[in-house]
């Protein structure tokens, strides 16, 4: 991508913003694992990698798996959100690389809620409305 | 197969409620008495912050909210919900005053928490410039370049009533103004504080680690404004992650023609460097800031002239934290009028807080001006872990003071935690329990004051060091009243003398001590006790000669070996030996080792 205008910009926004909502996105599942100082101090690399590995274990190759930022939670970190088609959107917490592999098998492969390790939401999204 | 719902039974830690496992059970076998294992699956959660309401269940996809849930409400909750597939009304969350339950978003109770700055931590990959255009990113800045003039910037921040949210709260817009005013010079710069220090605090550092571009995206619109090109954003090398995180950024910014020459095809020029701190907590106070990016040693100088007038190299710079840029790209968006209707009177938008400490959910939050202490600690923070007793939380870190239980239900703003003697801050929140000593915390913050002092004013390094002598002698049990007096006597000259924030502050945690737990400072003072058993010098461990079955189980804990005693005999500690780390007083089943 080059040096951009104005209506390039607003053209990738409109472009992107479905994707981020995942009205067009081609994969099934979105993994994402917050990896902020927090997450990566509790773990969060070695459970990216294992379910990274899991994922190519079981054969699912219907997955993006992405890093992103602190959301809060850092007594509970590292935590892992699940956008599975026909599951509800869930975020995980104090997920170590085992939990993270039993997260692929469960929850991604199995359609279960890993149960003890589901957190909530800490607030609505402010962009949204 | 699929399960067509999922019952989510709030088990957190911070629910004081025992009953979440019960429910948990109930609702499994229920599923299987109505034949209805194979549509429902039972999930135990962690806390979701919602612990006065609680035990909660929360059925998907429909987003049903039980909330005081018995555990004999889940055969309800299975027959008529999952089997019939109607709510059960009794037991849906009502907002108070509503007698309709609303969708979970939208329930004030609930959502306690507002993300304004922290509106793509936690979503967005940072790592990847379209996402964060996909979030509106840029967007701001492309209205500033196109459709506002400068002075229609500095207006929407005036509406919006944006504070600095460094420390001080100076208004956001007058900074911008004066900046923007001064004519006849060379070059301006705009400057990002990145310079977090206080003990506990990391909200800067998550905002830049979560999201770099909002920083990026507001310097560009600031420079724009006041008539700027080039930036710098101070940060310090203990963050390797955010600076990581920030230069790759800039990079993408550098590439999508967001930063650099020519910025979105306009004839607006502007790029950002890094510099790094060394770690001096002084190097957050301004004039201290411009000198280490100068090359000069972290030292501040007297104001005026302010940086708006003369900073980096003699000329006009604009100075703001990280939080403070990080809602810019907002207020332009959404307008001032927007921000301006979120918060209290004198403070407008949210509140990033940092909560460490004696506190079940630490963690970074976001939330309203004016939210109450008691709504951050109990229903965000899920309360204090163990049952133990709220004593106090310290806000602003070393420069702030405490706040204590009368004022769980004060509303937090700029006014309202100046009045008690505390302040903003940068937004650390550490909870204190009953098991901590007041004044043995504020030897730790003095010492970390007198620690990072500079030395350059005689009020700040002497008075500091002197406050410490004080405190310190409280904690070994040999201070007097006349050094009480004292205490008022240096603070009082720190504040007016002191050249810059560091040294006015650092009598507050100590002035905080005289205002709210003066009982417990006599008792150091007069008593030669610690009520909470936290100064060594002023504790005693011994075993009650009726109480001990003589179980050995002290003597196996103690880490140094100084108790004594065999089995079924009396044990005795060895006071000279003794390290005073009460794993003795923790061990014992019998209430026999005696703190006092």
């Amino acid at each position: 991508m080059g040096k951009m205008t104005l209506a390039d910009l607003k053209a990738m926004r409109d472009d992107k913003k479905k994707e981020i909502d995942r009205r067009e996105t081609d994969k099934a599942v979105t993994v994402i694992i917050g990896m902020g100082t927090c997450g990566i101090a509790a773990g969060a690399k070695a459970t990216f990698d294992a379910m990274i590995a899991e994922l190519n274990n079981c054969d699912v190759v219907d997955v993006v798996v992405k890093q992103t930022g602190c959301m809060g939670f850092c007594a509970v970190e590292p935590t892992v959100q699940v956008i599975a088609n026909g599951m509800p959107a869930t975020i995980y917490n104090r997920v170590s690389a085992e939990i993270g592999v039993r997260i692929v098998k469960e929850h991604i492969v199995g359609g279960k809620l890993v149960s003890e390790y589901v957190y909530d939401n800490p607030s609505k999204d402010i962009l949204a409305d | 197969m699929a399960y067509k719902n999922f019952a989510l039974v709030c088990a957190g830690t911070g629910c004081h409620s025992t009953d979440g496992q019960e429910i948990y059970d109930n609702l499994i076998a229920s599923a299987e008495k109505h034949g209805v294992s194979g549509d429902v699956q039972v999930v135990k959660t962690g806390c979701f912050g919602f612990c006065e309401q609680g035990p909660i269940v929360k059925v998907l996809p429909e987003e049903s909210f039980y909330v005081k849930v018995k555990a004999t409400d889940a055969e309800e909750i299975i027959a008529e919900h999952i089997v019939k597939g109607r709510a059960v009304d009794r037991l849906l969350y009502k907002e108070p005053g509503s007698k309709t339950a609303g969708k979970i978003e939208d329930m004030g109770f609930y959502q306690k928490q507002l993300r304004i700055v922290l509106r793509n931590c936690g979503l967005i990959n940072p790592e990847n410039i379209e996402e964060y255009i996909a979030r509106e990113g840029y967007q701001a800045l492309g209205k500033v370049l196109t459709e506002m003039t400068p002075e229609d910037v500095i207006n929407e921040l005036k509406t919006s009533a944006l504070r600095g949210r460094g420390g001080a709260g100076f208004p956001t817009w007058m900074k911008w103004n004066f900046t923007k005013q001064v004519d006849g010079v060379d070059k301006k710069f705009v400057v990002c504080n990145a310079d977090e220090g206080d003990p506990g605090a990391y909200m800067d550092r998550s905002t830049l680690e979560g999201d770099p571009h909002s920083v990026i995206e507001a310097m560009a619109i600031a420079a724009r404004t006041i008539g700027a090109d080039q930036g710098y954003i101070y940060i310090r090398a203990e963050y390797p992650l955010a600076i990581e995180r920030l230069e790759i950024a800039m990079k993408q910014a550098r590439e999508f023609g967001l930063l650099g020459d020519g910025i979105l095809g306009t004839d607006f020029n502007f790029d950002i460097e890094i510099r790094l701190g060394a770690g001096a907590f002084v190097c957050g106070e301004e004039t201290a800031l411009l000198a280490s990016i100068e090359g000069e040693r972290g030292i501040p100088r007297p104001r005026p002239p302010f940086p708006a007038v003369k900073g980096l190299w003699g000329r006009p710079t604009l100075i703001n934290n990280v939080e403070t840029l990080a809602n810019i790209p907002m207020i332009i968006l959404k307008g001032g009028e927007w921000f301006a209707s979120i918060g209290t009177k004198d403070s407008k938008g949210t509140k990033v807080f940092a909560l460490t400490g004696k506190i079940n959910n630490s963690g970074l939050i976001e939330v309203p001006m004016g939210t109450t202490l008691r709504e951050i600690i109990y229903d965000i923070g899920g309360g204090i872990p163990n049952g133990k007793k709220f004593k106090a939380v310290q806000s602003g870190g070393p420069s702030g003071g405490m706040l204590t239980a009368e004022h769980l239900d004060t509303p937090i703003d700029y006014a309202g935690l100046q009045a008690l003697g505390s302040m903003m801050g940068s937004g650390g929140l550490i909870v204190m329990d009953e098991d901590d000593c007041i004044v043995d915390v504020v030897r730790f913050y003095l010492e970390f004051a007198v620690d990072e002092s500079c030395g350059k004013c005689s009020p700040c390094r002497i008075g500091g060091r002197k406050l410490l002598n004080i405190v310190e002698r409280m904690t070994a049990g040999t201070a007097t009243e006349k050094d009480i007096q004292n205490i008022e006597d240096i603070s009082d000259a720190m504040k007016k003398a002191s050249l810059c924030g560091l040294g006015q502050t650092t009598p507050n945690p100590t002035l905080s001590l005289l205002r709210y737990f003066k009982d417990e400072m006599l008792a150091h003072v007069k008593d030669s006790t610690c009520p909470a058993g936290k100064c060594k010098d002023l504790v005693k461990y011994t075993i009650d000669a009726e109480k001990c079955i003589g179980c050995t189980l002290c003597a196996r804990r103690c880490p140094v070996g100084c108790i004594s005693g065999g089995k079924r005999e009396l044990h005795v500690i060895d006071q000279d030996a003794c390290i005073k780390c009460g794993e003795c007083f923790t061990a014992c089943k019998f209430d026999a080792v005696l703190k006092g």
